[in-house]
């Protein structure tokens, strides 16, 4: 299938922004918003890939020509957003804790229901 | 020294923030001493930035040596150093008046808080110096993790509003990232001159895919109208000191990017102009809709949240316009409201530790009691309505002349109404500060309330000093507009516009 990594970033994207709409547990939320950050850098990556290129490591050729490497750029960018990416879930997850410990659910309605108590 | 200017802008806040834990275990009066101290720096470095960029035009700095497009880039033009000193004169005030509520338990808590405040503000400072989009997004998502982290710090209803705030933020920066992905697959660069030097010549169609993810993305940023659901319950439960720090500066910051992208760096044609048409009606709806919201509070916080995504409204509509007067409206409203929100949720933060209550009913006859805080929050609602001589007043003119030039009447109905509207919603909370006594109140404040209601007069020095400072400067900004205009704007916007 031709360009099956960029269908499959689609597909991860959607199926992150599903899982945050839908999803009810605020858990599956914070899943879905890794599935969401892991679909950017699949595009990246993708972005990144040549046919027949190796990895972006020269010395061997006198004159080494950009077709036989893959772009190491994104990834070097993607290094960051994975970085980026760590940060916000777990920031997410302490505050998911802190709201399980302040009202003992992480069900979005019964959450609400609590919180108008 | 001075040849590192840029960088140091940036760089004072972020070393700061990487030394207030361990200094918070040594001494809180050298913390606050160290956070003020970088701030302040900070502050000069972007005035003497923006001084020269302002004489001899953008001052372009390489990072490492690096030449760009190969290398990163730290721009300071006009506009962006502008930016900077507005943002750091900001990050320095709110510091001051935040100084007695960044504390934790121990030390090392207090530490990190001022850790997450100088990080929020040197992601902030950030975004608006440098000249790479990568390096953007990387600063964009700094400034939001300190933002969700301090704004968290209000008690369990603020946890569960900044998750809400996490989520949505989150999906906008992977909008924001995507839209540069398709970028850099056209062109190559992630240099922001570079970019606009190439799109030119880019597959048209990549390229609108890439502003349609790129304004959505901020549009969920700055809260535009009707992507703002996270807004007003974050801005309500958080500690009153950090939001009006995030919505005075965050918002705006969120507005310059807008800005950049849509006017400096992505030129297409027919996509931009279509963009901007949407976001002109998205923000004249939105001023309508969040004034009416507006009215409906009977809590100031939430009331000067929804106000928040109102006014928020004008500035996108400045840029939807888009002519150089509505920008240079738009620009002024961006300084404008910076410092007059600020200035009124720091009266409202003032209150509620005096009077327990952010209450509107609690508000009644509280000008007798809070005379000083009082006089700040009512100058900051005038300019807000748009009475001159407060600043306010100058930037709604330069919109509607831009909506006029447009021919757009019904965009001047809508910053018409929404001005009636703040007028409608803030002259309630002046009414029963000024004319009513407190014996009048509609419900008595409950006892839990009324030990603290015990606790009559004005906030302490620090948190009273930066309220009366910026109720000057929006009086200021309105008597020596013309002067910010010619001397910062205009150059700032450098003939652009549609």
């Amino acid at each position: 299938m031709p360009h099956a990594d960029y269908v499959i970033a689609i597909l991860l994207l959607l199926v992150g922004l599903y899982g945050m709409l839908a999803r009810s547990n605020l858990v599956w939320k914070l899943i879905a918003m890794s599935f969401l950050q892991v679909a950017v850098i699949v595009f990246f990556v993708a972005l990144a890939a040549k046919s027949g290129a190796g990895p972006p490591i020269t010395g061997k050729e006198a004159t080494p020509l950009a077709r036989d490497y893959v772009n190491p750029l994104p990834h070097a960018l993607m290094l960051t957003a994975i970085v980026v990416g760590v940060s916000t879930t777990g920031l997410g997850l302490a505050l998911l804790l802190r709201i399980h410990r302040a009202y003992d659910t992480l069900e979005e309605a019964e959450l609400l229901r609590r919180m108008r108590e | 020294m001075t040849a590192h200017l840029p960088i140091l802008i940036v760089v004072l806040p972020l070393a700061g923030a990487v030394l207030a834990p361990v200094v918070g275990l040594v001494s809180e009066r050298v913390l606050r001493g160290l956070t003020l101290g970088v701030l302040l720096l900070a502050q000069l470095s972007a005035l003497a930035a923006l001084g020269v960029a302002l004489e001899g035009g953008p001052w372009r700095y390489e990072l490492g040596g690096w030449a760009p497009p190969w290398g990163i880039e730290y721009v300071v033009d006009p506009l962006g150093g502008g930016m900077a000193v507005l943002v750091s004169f900001m990050a320095l005030v709110t510091a001051i008046h935040a100084a007695r509520r960044l504390g934790g338990a121990t030390g090392f808590a207090t530490g990190v808080h001022h850790a997450l405040y100088l990080l929020l503000t040197a992601g902030l400072l950030g975004i608006v110096v440098t000249g790479d989009a990568f390096n953007l997004y990387v600063f964009l998502e700094m400034s939001a993790l300190g933002a969700y982290a301090l704004l968290a710090g209000g008690g369990d209803r603020a946890a569960v509003a900044v998750f809400r705030y996490l989520l949505l933020g989150t999906i906008a920066a992977a909008f924001y990232l995507l839209g540069i992905g398709h970028l850099y697959a056209v062109t190559g660069t992630l240099n922001l001159a570079d970019l606009a030097a190439r799109l030119p010549a880019a597959d048209p169609g990549v390229v609108a895919t890439a502003l349609a993810l790129i304004v959505v993305g901020l549009a969920i940023k700055i809260a535009i109208f009707p992507l703002h659901g996270w807004l007003p319950d974050a801005y309500t439960y958080a500690p009153t000191a950090m939001v009006s720090f995030v919505a005075s500066v965050v918002s705006k910051v969120g507005a310059y990017v807008l800005l950049r992208f849509l006017f400096f760096v992505i030129e297409a044609p027919g996509a931009t102009g279509r963009a901007l048409d949407l976001l002109a009606a998205a923000a004249a709806i939105g001023i309508v809709a969040a004034s009416v919201m507006a009215v409906a509070q009977d809590d100031l916080r939430r009331m000067l949240a929804y106000s928040s995504v109102a006014q928020m409204g004008y500035i996108v509509l400045g840029l939807g316009l888009g002519n150089a007067t509505a920008l240079t409206g738009a620009l002024l409203h961006v300084v404008n409201h910076a410092v007059l929100k600020a200035c009124l949720f720091m009266a409202a933060g003032n209150l509620l530790l005096q009077t327990g209550t952010a209450r509107l009913a609690g508000c009644a006859g509280i000008a007798r009691r809070l005379p000083l805080t009082m006089a700040a929050f009512a100058i900051a609602a005038l300019s807000m309505i748009g009475l001159p001589p407060a600043g306010g007043f100058f930037s709604k003119w330069y919109l509607i002349l831009g909506a006029l030039e447009q021919g757009a009447t019904l965009y001047v109905a809508a910053i018409l109404a929404g001005s009636l509207l703040t007028a409608v919603y803030l002259f309630r909370v002046l009414e029963r500060a000024y004319f009513r006594s407190p014996e009048q109140a509609a419900t008595p404040p409950p006892p839990s309330v009324a030990s603290l209601a015990a606790r009559a007069g004005e906030a302490p020095r620090s948190m009273l000093l930066p309220v009366l400072l910026l109720a000057l400067v929006v009086l200021g900004l309105g008597v020596f507009n013309q002067a910010l205009v010619e001397s910062v704007l205009r150059p700032a916007l450098a003939g652009m516009g549609r």
